[in-house]
Order: C-alpha cells, then structure tokens, then sequence
C-alpha cells in the first residue's frame, strides 16, 4: 500500500465510522476538531484502526498526535515497522 | 388521584412497522410468523419466529445517539418516535417539561454475547469498542431513548419476565395517578435474534408446527404445541388528565386499572389463582363490574398448560358476562417483554377503530377454552373497555383496564 493509499484508507474510514464530512479533513487540523470526537469515540477510534490496519493503539500514542498530519504519519510508521 | 390518559401509540411488530400497518393487519388476521434459517444450524429445536424487519437507523440518527442501541433498543427509538408524534409532543415540549420513561426489558443478549465474543477472541477488553456496555445493561432502552429524545422525567427499565411490558405501563400509570409525573412514555421491547431465545427453545416450550408457520400459534385451540418467539417495541404516551386537556391533546383512553399478583409457586408451570386475583385486583382498581368489559385480549401465548389456566382464572371471573376474547399472539407470536405494552397498543387499536381482531386458528376449543368466548372471526364492535393480561415466569402477573375516554 503506498502513502497515498493509506490516507486515503484512513479518510474513508473516518467518513464511514464517524460520519464526518470529507471536506472537513484536512492534514493540519486538529485531529479532535476535524473528528469531533469524545472520550468515547476514542475508545472506538483504537477498535477501527485495530480491525482496519492490524494493530492496536496505545493510550501514549495517542496523546502525542494533535493533528490529522500527525495521525497519518503514526499509522503509516506502524505500517511500515509492522511490514518489515 | 388523578385520571390517567393515553395521548400517543407507536409499534414496531412483526405484524407491521406502524400503526397503520398493524391495524390493516389485525384486521385481516394475518400472521407475522415465519421461518428463520440461522436457528437449525445453531441447534434449535424449532426455526419458527415472528420476523421483523430490521431497521436501518443510519443517517437517522447521529453516530453516538445510535451504536448504544441494541435490536431491541432499535425498534423502540422507533415506537416511542411515532407515539410522540401521535402525542404531538415535539422536541421544544421536552426540553420545557419533565416527561418520564419506563420500558419493560428482560434482556439484551445479542450485545452481551457479541462482546464475550470479542472479549474471548481478542482477549484484549479496549478491543470492545464504547458501544457494548450501553447495549448490554439490562436498561439499555431506557438509556439510550432518554438521551435520543431529551427525556428529563422518571427513567428506568422494569424487568418482569414476560410481563415486563405490562407492569411498566401500570408503574407509569401508578405515578401519574398520585400526581408524581405529568407525562410518561411507557412500553416494552423484544430482541428476536436466535442468540435471546435459544434458552427458551431449551424448554421445548415453542411450537414445531414449522410446516405451517401461519398456522403455528393457535392460543386456545385444542391442538395447540407451544408458543413462537417473536419481539419488536410498543409505546404509549400515559399523561394526567389535566395535562392533555391543557395541551388539547387527542385522548385515545383512559387507563383506570392495574391489578398484579404473585402466583407464589413455581418458575415456568402457571396456577390459576395468581392471575385470577390480578384480574380482580385491576377490576376493583377501576370500580369496573365485569358486564362492563367488552373485550379481553387474553396472554395466552399457545402453550397447552398456559392457556388452559388462563382460560380457567377468565371463567372463574367472567363465568357470567362472558366478554369476547382473543390471543392476538395468535398473528404476532409471543413478543415476551414487549407484549404487556404492544397487546394494549392492539387493543387500542380495535377500540379506536371498533372492531375486535381474532384469535385466528382458534378452530376446535379444549374443555377450558370452550368456556370462554373466544372469536376466531373479526368483529366489528364498539369496544367501551377492555382488560389485557400479562403473566410472566417466576408467577407474576400483570391485567391492565382501558375505558374509551369520556369528559
């Protein structure tokens, strides 16, 4: 899957699960703002991306990506040390 | 005391997704009994079960107001949407004034077992996701249709077996009347996934008559095998008398008695006492003489020792008046939870629409039921009020009074 793939996996993703607006994603929004999400829908945010992309999401992770750009770059690195 | 009236109904039934469906229905006598092919396969004695058509609430209803809804919780949003509607209660009305909701629930087994699922797999609980513990409480209707329509009354969900919907009406009633509560959504709800009803195909409680499943669920009659499983949602708008007035709400009845009882004796096998003393306690709540009841929509759910008892406590107290009655489970299957609520929603129905729907397949009666008189025809009648029962495992019993609404 190239970059370009994954993003475009991940924005789907976010359109379908979290029925939010395609337009409203933007690599340098606030990943909170754009997903208009609460405490819970994080806990379904870690279930997604472990049934979409096979890993699990820790606490710590999350709390360091603060923008959508941020969020494409944690998952791809994933990706990539995951596919060696 | 206050009156107590019925100002909204909605339904969600394997005998139709609306009011007017259903009334179409119980009119023509059609059954909503059918075959579901997943039951075989996972072992069970018998595949037949009202079928429902799932709804598909997506784009409905916002993503967080939605996935804590389990099945159940499903067809209830969309009961309890078309009662308020028919109340004429819009959302400016509840954020202005307390109205209240009780459900009668008993379970909520898909979305435990779903999660166990999930949980045993991946052995990982963060894996679950935030939906399944709004779907799996044994309140999750409640919980989830407060939050859905802004509901700032009396909330919980009262479980009593398969009288559950039953008593939550008469509790909504109960409050109204001693001036706790002005309005209350009252109902019950069924799932109808194989999941929530394997144990109770464990009893050899259901009918195998999977040959003709229109045929199947034949209350009362003499060759009667057992009940059909089936579910969806019922609601009702009870309200104070003054509030509908005040409100110039359409009042469909008046709710004027409630009578309950404990049979005392055992978990599954009936007694003819406990219900009797039911009957006469919502008779004696109402100050209703038994000439003045017009109709019964009986529990009898087709199983051959049920009936048989109910028939017996009907006689022991209807013996002379003798007023018509029919199982509507005989077209819905047996909604268990949901029934309490939706049997009256029925019977409201007829009421508003004079006529008495039949106990269809009722062909050949048995000693008790030949008592009794039952119509397997549609009636058209005026029904000026009427009694609907509900018993439920472990003994308890619920009867509910409804007179058509006078000044």
């Amino acid at each position: 899957m190239t970059r370009e793939d994954i993003i475009t996996n991940i924005n789907k993703l976010l359109v379908d699960e979290f029925e939010i607006d395609e337009n409203s994603i933007v690599p340098s929004a606030g990943i909170l703002e754009v997903l208009k999400i609460d405490s819970l829908d994080l806990v379904d945010l870690v279930v997604l991306i472990e049934k979409k992309f096979g890993f699990k999401v820790q606490g710590e992770d999350m709390a360091a990506i603060k923008t959508m750009e941020d969020f494409y770059e944690f998952i791809i690195n994933r990706l990539a040390v995951q596919n060696k | 005391m206050k009156r107590v009236v019925i100002t909204g109904m909605g339904i969600y039934s394997c005998i139709g997704k609306n009011l007017e469906e259903v009334r179409n229905n119980l009119y023509s006598g059609k059954s909503g009994i059918g075959i579901d092919p997943e039951r075989k396969p996972l072992g069970f004695r018998s595949a037949l079960t009202g079928i429902i058509e799932q709804p598909r609430l997506k784009g409905v209803l916002p993503r967080r107001l939605r996935i804590g809804l389990a099945e159940q919780g499903e067809y209830a949003y969309l009961s309890t949407y078309e009662a308020l509607k028919y109340a004429a209660i819009d959302e400016e009305f509840l954020e202005r004034n307390e109205v209240g909701i009780i459900f009668g629930n008993d379970s909520s087994a898909k979305a435990v077992i779903d999660g166990i699922d999930v949980m045993r797999d991946k052995k990982d609980t963060m894996l679950l996701g935030s939906a399944p513990i709004f779907q799996s409480m044994n309140s999750t209707v409640t919980m989830n249709l407060s939050c859905i329509f802004k509901l700032k009354g009396i909330n919980f969900t009262l479980s009593a077996a398969c009288a559950s919907g039953s008593h939550a009406v008469g509790v909504g009633y109960l409050l109204i009347k001693n001036s706790l509560q002005e309005i209350i959504v009252c109902g019950g709800a069924q799932e109808i996934n194989p999941y929530s009803m394997g144990s109770f195909d464990a009893l050899s409680a259901f009918s195998i008559n999977e040959k003709s499943p229109f045929q199947s669920s034949r209350p009362f009659d003499r060759d009667r095998d057992g009940l059909i499983p089936s579910g969806g949602a019922a609601s009702l708008v009870l309200e104070s008398y003054e509030s509908a007035k005040k409100r110039g709400a359409i009042i469909l009845g008046e709710l004027t008695g409630y009578g309950f009882s404990s049979n005392g004796e055992h978990i599954s096998i009936p007694n003819v006492d406990g219900p009797a003393r039911a009957i006469k306690m919502s008779l004696k709540d109402a100050n209703c003489r038994i000439e003045e009841i017009d109709y019964i929509n009986a529990h009898a759910t087709s199983t051959p020792v049920g009936d048989a008892t109910e028939a017996k406590a009907i006689d022991s107290v209807f013996g002379k008046s003798k007023p018509l009655i029919s199982s509507t489970k005989s077209m819905t299957g047996h909604e268990c939870w949901m029934a309490g609520a939706s049997e009256i929603v029925y019977s409201l129905i007829m009421m508003k629409e004079s006529f008495i729907a039949p106990n269809i397949n009722f062909e050949n009666p048995d000693e008790d039921s030949a008592k009794l008189n039952i119509t397997a025809k549609t009636i058209d009648k005026n029904i000026y009020t009427f009694l609907s029962n509900s018993f439920g495992f472990g003994g308890t019993n619920s009867t509910i009074i409804v007179k058509k609404y006078k000044e």
